[in-house]
């Protein structure tokens, strides 16, 4: 399965994992397929405020940059910093790297968010197959 | 199955049912709906670097001028001196407007005496097409052509290419130099062009064959079947530009364009004003040497500090002015450094001059440093070989 059923998608193609307040978020298989090799992540600073639907860092790959979208508003708690140096860890596994880690300020946030059928009808329409 | 449909409004080549069938990732490049990446960017580029890669570079245009006053024709569209050509012979040069600014690169081939071949670029066709024959025009004695959808243009790049390829013709590969081409029968296709000639910075051939989709696609498949022994990849036109950048070879819309002139774009080498010859650009090209060069120029920038540099990022003084622009800015998969083109000032032109590139607001230490980024190594003597003439 492309888009695991546990967690909720962005129409900017990243994923959240919710446990209470606590988020945690990645980009798509989707998103790191269009964007093929990723060289560089630029991480937001451990409790900086991210505002649902503003960017928070960005993904590079050789070709693109492409800005990160938070998913909801919140603190960021963790980043993870393995990014750094291993950035293609995404291409690799982009269901299981995440990037940062955030405590939501509004839970109710999370129902605006895609779930994962959502998200791969919302894919299929946006590339047409 | 709707992916293997391309949008109308776009032009493939013959092998576009191949690349959308073998899962290529397409883009709209200049209006044709080409590969940008196979099986990965940074694979590819190694292939071709270690290995072997071949493109679909069919989208190029190519003029071919023929005639009597051929020779007078070339020397007045373009700016290199094409009376030094021998026959089988390439070079590279540009159309240049009255300002000495680009309408376009090129390489000349000569294919005869009074024969010449000039290869474009894919996204000035037309406009180039139209310009040979608004320069040309009321010229007698030269007959203009454009032949560009007659042909399958093949690069194969890399340090396998030529063993690639020579399983593929009976013509002996190895005395054709850099540059220079020949025809012969390959993949059973007569009288096909193999030029030594490439945009990657590496040896590498590019091969001519007739257009039609099942001879395209027979071909494609013997190649990639002749270089499977040295793992030769199909690339795309993403590798083909990082290949190229790490080499810094110019592309057209980025290190050269209508407001850039021969001599800001490093491109004099190939600019002969004294070839006897007044061609279109000549005068206002020599204006600006009396006038002591260029005001700006192309250099090589290395990024010192962590980020990308991107085609139109602004370069930064380190006080912060703003001084210039990059025209091609990626990492090189190869060299492993973050490397950009731009112009600069002839101030900040210098070897080891800093500068700061402007990533998404943020100033970002980068430094002038030598073109090519990236020189193949030079070719060295066989082991195998060698231990043969020992033992």
């Amino acid at each position: 399965m492309a888009y695991p059923e546990k967690y909720m998608y962005t129409k900017e193609h990243e994923w959240l994992l919710v446990d209470g307040e606590n988020g945690t978020v990645g980009i798509t298989d989707y998103a790191q397929s269009s964007l093929g090799d990723i060289v560089f992540v630029e991480l937001p600073k451990v409790g900086q405020q991210i505002e649902a639907g503003s960017t928070f860092g960005s993904v590079e790959s050789v070709k693109a940059v492409s800005d990160l979208y938070a998913p909801v508003t919140g603190v960021v708690t963790e980043i993870n910093e393995s990014l750094n140096a291993k950035p293609e860890t995404i291409n690799e596994a982009a269901n299981d790297t995440w990037i940062i880690k955030v405590t939501l300020t509004n839970t109710d946030e999370v129902n605006g968010l895609l779930s994962a059928a959502d998200y791969e009808k919302f894919v299929s329409e946006e590339t047409g197959h | 199955m709707s992916d293997l449909v391309t949008p109308i409004s776009l032009r493939k080549t013959s092998l576009n049912t191949v690349h959308r069938s073998h899962k290529a990732k397409m883009v709209d490049f200049g209006g044709w709906d080409m590969p940008v990446q196979y099986s990965g960017l940074i694979d590819e580029h190694m292939a071709v670097r270690e290995r072997v890669g071949v493109f679909d570079v069919s989208h190029m245009g190519d003029i071919q001028l023929r005639g009597p006053n051929s020779l007078a024709a070339v020397q007045k569209l373009l700016m290199n001196d094409a009376s030094k050509l021998q026959v089988g012979q390439a070079h590279y040069s540009a159309m240049l407007y009255e300002n000495g600014t680009f309408v376009d690169d090129v390489v000349l081939h000569k294919l005869g005496e009074n024969d010449y071949l000039i290869v474009i670029n894919a996204g000035t066709r037309e406009k180039d097409v139209q310009w040979v024959r608004k320069v040309l025009g009321g010229m007698s004695g030269v007959h203009v052509t454009d032949v560009s959808d007659y042909y399958t243009q093949l690069a194969i790049q890399g340090p396998k290419a030529k063993a690639t390829l020579q399983k593929l013709t009976g013509v002996d590969l190895a005395p054709i130099k850099n540059y220079w081409f020949t025809w012969g029968t390959v993949c059973g296709c007569h009288n096909t062009l193999i030029a030594r000639t490439g945009y990657t910075g590496e040896d590498g051939f590019e091969i001519y064959v007739p257009s039609d989709e099942p001879t395209s696609s027979r071909v494609w498949a013997e190649v990639l079947a002749a270089g499977e022994e040295f793992g030769i990849l199909p690339c795309g036109l993403g590798a083909r530009n990082t290949l190229r950048l790490e080499s810094a070879m110019a592309l057209y819309g980025h290190e050269i364009s209508d407001s850039i002139n021969v001599f800001e774009a490093n491109l004099g080498r190939y600019c002969k004003l004294d070839k006897g010859v007044d061609f279109v650009g000549r005068a206002a090209l020599q204006a600006v040497q009396d006038a002591g060069g260029p005001e700006r120029k192309l250099v090589g920038l290395e990024m010192i500090e962590r980020g990308i540099g991107r085609d139109g990022y602004p370069v930064l003084a380190l006080n912060g002015e703003r001084i210039g622009e990059v025209t091609s800015g990626s990492p090189g998969p190869f060299i492993k450094k973050n490397i950009a083109l731009a112009y600069v000032p002839v101030a900040y032109a210098a070897l080891d001059t800093e500068v700061a590139v402007e990533v998404r607001g943020q100033p970002v230490k980068a430094k002038v440093v030598p073109t090519p980024f990236y020189k193949r190594p030079k070719k060295t003597q066989n082991v195998a070989e060698l231990h043969v003439v020992v033992s």
